[in-house]
């Protein structure tokens, strides 16, 4: 009698939500396959040096130190047993009817599956500001994961700009590594901070450590400012220039600038599965459309900030959940997810009350000057955006094909949701979700034709 | 820890590592073991590489492989993403497109 063929269950990502989905289906008996861009997993959270580093989990993780290293050493054990295969160093850039694409150093190589969990994580979500194109302008997230993964700062003295939970998170952890901070702006006003307030305190422990932090940080914090611009030479940054909440305009000298305005779902690979999406006004961007338990259909589950964006903890539970589903769509006995369910709620009211108190910058970008550059990869400017909105038509992709915004290196993701309002605003649109969703194109990374010459 | 002149980058902490040599527009340069090649060229050098489609050049940006910004050139030809590439002992780096080249 032979065996019957164990199913193909295929993780992108082995962040919080990769991690605990394979842990789930593993303690179910399958061993699935966990392709990740990282050397090591652990995501970009939870993101490990490289081997040789020596700084504790306290110094990289701060108060989050005991998830991280939990994690870590969870996936670790699969791993060493044997229980996953682990595919580091591979991007997943295309796929189709069941097949996907992985490439790494050695080339790509085609995958099966049966079923398929995308735990892609998230990127900053950013605005443009003018002169955002100077060398010194880095993400949030950019600034995070050179601390953390490689000790260094991105300048002698920085100025943070933007809004969100990193905002004041990354100002501390660059304070306490000893880096110079010469001020922390951030556009949410006070006002719609307190307001969300309520939502926040579902959390308190979070929500107190965010206070305290934001207190620590004293006279550097400037809440309720708008950004005017980034000064800088051939060099580099020399300033940014911001207006306070008194309407006072002020200049900061500092040679490196760090902005993000909280997160961005990495979605390509679940429009490529097919997925559908729903415009979500809170996060002001597309996100996929999936069951509580991140069933999107078609064997596609999704999980992570991928799908919501609800921070580390969320993922996790999201991991766990869509892993669930997975098993029981398979006939195979799932465990118990009401706890998990039950975290869920809490955790989606917190991340709205984050989404309401730190909100998407659209009056900062409509009144973008037309000579500012929106796309970063190509320079294409806001006048530019403007221009092809009026003569093609107010709908992304069109304005992707006439007039390149959304065409280059990044596919989009860093111009997208800020090209979508000035689209919106030449259309005399209310709303960026009027102006459709810009379609994801395989690769979903840059892939030199030699990967697909030396097929594994 | 000697921090090159002309640096972007400030080493806060793992300063205890391997140093490592490699060369950057044919000048011998040292880094450090773990060192990715963003770090190792931006300790030394304040920025990567030339914009294409602007006057100005560029640092990378977003430091997890999403905004392709900071892909450069080797002088043996194959380019490379420097936030996700390990610097290697005697890499041949560089941070203009190379002049033989139509």
């Amino acid at each position: 009698m032979t065996a019957p063929t164990e199913p193909g269950v295929v993780i992108v990502g082995a962040g919080p939500a990769g991690i605990r989905a394979a842990e789930t289906l593993t303690a179910a008996g399958l061993r699935p396959t966990v392709i990740d861009e990282g050397a090591r997993a652990g995501g970009q959270i939870y993101r490990r040096p490289p081997e040789g580093f020596t700084r504790p989990p306290t110094t990289l993780y701060g108060s989050q130190a005991g998830k991280a290293v939990a994690l870590h050493a969870a996936f670790d054990g699969l791993a060493a047993a044997g229980r996953i295969v682990h595919l580091p160093r591979h991007s997943v850039v295309a796929l189709a009817d069941g097949t996907l694409h992985a490439v790494g150093d050695s080339g790509s190589r085609r995958i099966g599956y049966d079923r398929l969990i995308l735990a892609t994580g998230a990127t900053d979500r950013l605005a443009p500001v003018p002169g955002w194109q100077a060398p010194g302008v880095y993400s949030l997230g950019a600034m995070q994961i050179a601390l953390k993964a490689q000790g260094v700062a991105m300048g002698r003295r920085i100025v943070l700009a933007g809004s969100g939970p990193l905002l004041t998170l990354l100002a501390t952890q660059l304070l306490k590594a000893g880096a110079e901070i010469a001020a922390v702006l951030d556009t949410a006003g006070m006002r719609g901070q307190i307001a969300a307030f309520a939502d926040l305190a579902v959390r308190p422990s979070f929500a107190l450590q965010g206070l305290a932090m934001r207190a620590r940080l004293g006279r550097l914090y400037h809440a309720g400012i708008a950004m005017e611009g980034i000064e800088a030479t051939e060099t580099g940054v020399t300033a940014i220039r911001w207006t306070d909440a008194g309407g006072r305009v002020q200049r900061t000298a500092c040679d490196a600038v760090g902005l993000g305005w909280h997160l961005k779902a990495e979605t390509q690979l679940a429009d490529l599965a097919g997925c559908r999406f729903d415009y979500d006004e809170t996060w002001a961007q597309w996100l996929p459309r999936a069951d509580r338990m991140g069933r999107a259909g078609n064997g596609v589950y999704l999980a992570g900030d991928g799908l919501r964006l609800l921070g580390a903890d969320g993922a996790e539970v999201a991991g766990r959940l869509a892993a669930a589903a997975c098993l029981s769509d398979l006939g195979l006995q799932a465990p118990d997810v009401a706890a998990d369910l039950k975290r869920l709620g809490r955790l989606e009211r917190f991340a709205r009350g984050i989404a309401r108190a730190f909100p998407w910058p659209a009056d900062q970008v409509r009144a973008l000057p037309d000579d500012a550059v929106l796309c970063r990869c190509e320079g294409v400017t806001a006048g530019a955006v403007r221009e092809t909105a009026a003569y093609g038509g107010a709908e992304v992709n069109r304005v992707k094909s006439l007039g390149r915004a959304g065409m280059g290196r990044c596919q989009g993701r860093y111009c997208q949701l800020a090209a979508a309002d000035l689209i919106a605003a030449s259309g005399g649109l209310a709303h960026a979700g009027d102006v459709g969703r810009l379609r994801a194109q395989a690769p979903v990374r840059p892939t030199p034709v030699r990967a697909f010459l030396e097929e594994e | 820890m000697s921090e090159a002149a002309g640096g972007r980058l400030v080493r806060l902490a793992e300063t205890g590592r391997v140093p490592v040599r490699f060369l950057l527009d044919g000048v011998e340069r040292v880094a450090l073991s773990g060192d990715t090649v963003l770090t190792a060229i931006l300790t030394n050098a304040p920025s990567l590489r030339q914009a294409e489609f602007g006057p100005e050049r560029r640092a990378g940006f977003c430091l997890m492989g999403a905004c392709q910004d900071c892909w450069i050139w080797q002088e043996q030809g194959p380019r490379l993403r420097a936030c996700s590439t390990q610097l290697a002992d005697g890499m041949r780096l560089l941070t203009r497109t190379r002049g033989d080249w139509p």
